[in-house]
C-alpha cells in the first residue's frame, strides 16, 4: 500500500485483479470466492478489480434481510433461496454476523440453514465478520454486493446481524429491505419508536404458526401507517421454517422492481452512491493523511489540539488545505 | 492485510449427531481470534467443499465421532482438490484411530487431533500451518 502510484507492486495488484475478474465473469467460483476475501480485507487488489467491476453491476435486484437476534433470518434466507431456484432464478447471499470486540474472532454460523444448495453453482453463499463495525454490516459488505451484483447474480440477498433497533445500514445498502419481527416481541409502543422498522419497504412476522403472530401483524399495520398520510410497509406473515407465506414474500420483493424501486435515479439507489462516493472520500482522507508528508503535519496538528493551542476545527481546515493543495500538485 | 483473521471452516461430515465437541472448538477458535464458519450437523463432502470454496476458508477441521472417516475425510480431501483448494490446510478430529492416521494424512490430512486436545494446542497449529495469506 505504500508503493508508489504506478510502481511495479500496483502493476502486479492490477494484474491480479484482471485475473479474478476475468475467471469470476467467466463463472469460476473460487475466483469469486477470492475476490470477496480480497473485498473484505481491504486489498489494493480489490480496489482495482471493483474499479472494474462496478460497471457491470447496478443489474442485480439487492434485498436486505434484518431483524432480532432469532427472529429466522437465515432461515428465512433460505426458503427465499429455494423458491428462487425452483424459478431457475440465480441467487447471492452474503450473510454477516458479528465480531468479538474483545479478539475480533467470529462464529459465522448462518450457512448451518442455507446448507441444502453444495453443488448447485446458481447459488452462492458467503459468510462476513462485521470487524467492528456497527450498524449491522460489515464496512464491505456493499462492496462484496457489488462483486456478486457484477458477476450476474439476479437477487443478493444481504442478512444483517441481529440487529437492535437502530442498525439501520441495511437501508442504504439494499433496494428493498425486509424487516422481520417475531410475534409477541414488543407492544405498540414499540412498533412507533424511530429506528429499524422505518426503513422497512416490507415487514414480515416470522413464525407465523405462533400465537400472537396473527395479532402481532395486525399491531404493526395500524401503527406503520406512513408519514403524511402515505401507505406503510406492507406487513406480511410467513412461517419460514415450513414455506407459508414464502412465495407471497417474494412476490411483494418483486413488485418492488416492478414498481421501480430500481431505478438508477430512484432515491435508494442515489442515497447508496453517495454513502459509497463518501465513504471512498473519507477512506482517501484518512489514508492521505498517512502519506509520509501529511503524518508529520497531522502529528503536530493532534500534538497542538491535545495542548489546547489550537482546536479541533482550526486544524482539520488546515490539514484539508494541505491535502488539497499536495493533490494539485500531484495532478499539475 | 497479513493480521486479518484466518478463517476457518468447522464441519461435521456424515451421520453422527455429537457435535458439542465442534461446537466447543468453534467458541474456542471464536476466543483466540479466528473467524470460523460453522455449518452444523450432517454434512454431506460435497457441503463441506461448497462451503470451504464459497467461504475461502483457510482451513478445515472436521469433526467425526461415527467411525466413517476413512470413507468421508480421503473423499473431502479429493473434493477439495477437484475445487482447486489444495492450499487449504485440512485437519480431522474426533474419535480417530492412530492406526488410521496414517492413511488419512496420505490422502491429504495435514493433522488428526484426538481427544485431549487442548483448543491452545489447535490455534497454535492452525497459526504455524496455515497457507500464507495473499
Amino acid at each position: 500500500m505504500s508503493s508508489p502510484a504506478g510502481g511495479p507492486a500496483e502493476t502486479r495488484w492490477t494484474a491480479r485483479a484482471t485475473e479474478l475478474c476475468g475467471a469470476a465473469l467467466s463463472g469460476d467460483r473460487r475466483s469469486l470466492a477470492k475476490l470477496l476475501t480480497a473485498v473484505e480485507n481491504r486489498t489494493p487488489v480489490a480496489e482495482a478489480a471493483l474499479r472494474r467491476l462496478y460497471p457491470l453491476s447496478g443489474r442485480a435486484h439487492l434485498v436486505g434481510i434484518t431483524g432480532p437476534p432469532g427472529a429466522g433470518k437465515s432461515t428465512l434466507v433460505a426458503a427465499l433461496v429455494g423458491e428462487l431456484r425452483s424459478a431457475g432464478r440465480t441467487v447471492a447471499v452474503v450473510a454477516v454476523d458479528p465480531s468479538s470486540p474483545i479478539t475480533g474472532g467470529a462464529i459465522l454460523g448462518d450457512r448451518v440453514r442455507m446448507q441444502a444448495y453444495a453443488g448447485d453453482r446458481d447459488v452462492f453463499i458467503r459468510s462476513m465478520a462485521a470487524r467492528g463495525h456497527a450498524g449491522g454490516l460489515a464496512s464491505t459488505t456493499g462492496a462484496a454486493c457489488s462483486v456478486l451484483d457484477a458477476v450476474g447474480f439476479e437477487i443478493v440477498m444481504i442478512e444483517t446481524v441481529g440487529t437492535g433497533q437502530s442498525e439501520v445500514e441495511v437501508a442504504a445498502a439494499a433496494d428493498t429491505t425486509v424487516v422481520l419481527e417475531a410475534p409477541e416481541m414488543g407492544d405498540e409502543v414499540q412498533a412507533i419508536k424511530a429506528g429499524l422498522l422505518e426503513v422497512a419497504d416490507l415487514v414480515v412476522v416470522n413464525k407465523g404458526d405462533r400465537p400472537g403472530a396473527q395479532r402481532t401483524a395486525s399491531q404493526l399495520r395500524a401503527m406503520l401507517a406512513g408519514r403524511r398520510g402515505q401507505p406503510g410497509p406492507a406487513v406480511l406473515i410467513t412461517t419460514a421454517a415450513t414455506g407459508a407465506g414464502v412465495p407471497e414474500l417474494l412476490a411483494a420483493i418483486d413488485a418492488r422492481r416492478a414498481q421501480g424501486a430500481l431505478d438508477d435515479d430512484g432515491a435508494t439507489r442515489l442515497a447508496r452512491a453517495e454513502a459509497e462516493v463518501r465513504g471512498a472520500l473519507a477512506d482517501r482522507i484518512g489514508r492521505s493523511l498517512e502519506d509520509a508528508a501529511m503524518a508529520v503535519a497531522s502529528e503536530a496538528a493532534v500534538r497542538a489540539v491535545a495542548a489546547h493551542e489550537v482546536d479541533p476545527y482550526t486544524a482539520a481546515d488546515e490539514l484539508l488545505a494541505g491535502l488539497i493543495g499536495s493533490g494539485r500538485k500531484d495532478s499539475k | 492485510m497479513t493480521d486479518r483473521p484466518i478463517k476457518v471452516l468447522i464441519a461435521k461430515p456424515g451421520l453422527d449427531g455429537h457435535d458439542r465437541g465442534a461446537k466447543v472448538l468453534a467458541r474456542g477458535l471464536r476466543d483466540e481470534g479466528f473467524e470460523v464458519v460453522y455449518t452444523g450437523l450432517r454434512q454431506t463432502p460435497e457441503m463441506v467443499a461448497t462451503a470451504a470454496l464459497q467461504e475461502d476458508v483457510d482451513i478445515v477441521g472436521l469433526s467425526i465421532l461415527s467411525g466413517a472417516h476413512m470413507t468421508l475425510v480421503p473423499r473431502i480431501c479429493q473434493l477439495l482438490k477437484a475445487e482447486g483448494l489444495s492450499d487449504v490446510l485440512v485437519t480431522a478430529g474426533g474419535i480417530i484411530p492412530d492406526d488410521d492416521v496414517p492413511a488419512l494424512k496420505a490422502a491429504g490430512v495435514s493433522a488428526v487431533f484426538g481427544p485431549g486436545t487442548t483448543i491452545a494446542e489447535v490455534a497454535t497449529y492452525f497459526r504455524a500451518n496455515a497457507r500464507p495469506r495473499e
